[in-house]
């Protein structure tokens, strides 16, 4: 049940995710709607496994581990870059660039 | 199904995607953290309903619990609270409703996917593994069995996680 339901809102929250990564210039929140992007894919994963059998939930089992590993890891990046740059703007933050 | 579950079901639906639309157009980087977890919570609760409650209960635990909690506190640590103009501009806005409306179109058939019936199980499957296994039976199962080698190298990935995360954030080593 509510399986196509289900999948809808998980895309209109992944492309609200996709917005929020264009429109914002803030790298946390910025990496937050990456973090948005993840749930709505766990979300879709769910609606899966309803149908498929309990592989999808372990999936997202596994996606919420990596979100983890990737929360403390980005975070501590973003830590070091305003220890050097005193900003997390992501405009002033282009060192890459050349 | 009883139809009160549908209620619940749109009203938290709703909920969601109402609360991540005002966590990406906050200025405050705080209130766009609190609205997320927000988001958070409502998707824990679509999940309960879909028949995955131990996956809303890690949802509420490990999500809204210790992943924000990170983000909240490196946002007060950064003092970032009181920072505004975090908005791009009214030209980036527009380009972002263009390519999300255009995303959105391209994920609509997701909505209609029918998986191919080889592998789609019997109706009301999932329902009685889960009442004869228990909702954390059913799930680690599978986990400790035919997936543990995954399991395994989560935890390596934890591990290179952690340090990491200390090499990164210490200002000596």
């Amino acid at each position: 049940m509510f399986t196509g339901s289900t999948l809808a809102v998980s895309a209109v929250l992944f492309a609200i995710g996709t917005m929020g990564v264009l429109l914002r210039r803030n790298a946390i929140v910025i990496f937050m709607c990456v973090e948005l992007m993840l749930n709505a894919v766990n979300l879709a994963f769910v609606a899966f496994a309803q149908r498929l059998g309990v592989a999808g939930q372990i999936f997202v089992f596994f996606v919420m581990a990596v979100a983890a590993a990737e929360a403390a890891v980005g975070l501590a990046i973003i830590l070091a870059v305003y220890r050097h740059k005193e900003t997390v703007d992501l405009q002033h933050i282009n060192l890459l660039k050349g | 199904m009883p139809p009160i579950l549908a209620v619940v079901y749109w009203a938290f639906a709703a909920l969601a995607v109402i609360a991540a639309a005002m966590c990406i157009t906050r200025r405050n980087p705080l209130a766009s953290a609190l609205w997320l977890v927000q988001t958070l919570f409502c998707i824990a609760i679509l999940f309960t309903i879909l028949d995955a409650p131990f996956i809303g209960v890690l949802q509420v635990l490990v999500y809204a619990g210790a992943i924000m909690v990170l983000f909240l506190f490196v946002i007060m640590l950064l003092n970032l609270g009181r920072s505004s103009g975090d908005l791009k501009g009214l030209v980036a806005a527009a380009v972002a409703a263009v390519l999300g409306t255009g995303l959105l179109l391209d994920l609509r058939p997701i909505a209609h996917a029918a998986p191919p019936d080889a592998i789609v199980l019997p109706p009301g499957m999932l329902d009685s593994t889960l009442a004869h296994q228990g909702v954390v039976g059913a799930v680690a199962g599978p986990l400790f069995d035919t997936y543990l080698v995954p399991f395994e190298i989560t935890s390596l990935l934890l591990t290179a996680a952690i340090v990491g995360a200390v090499v990164l954030a210490k200002r000596k080593l």
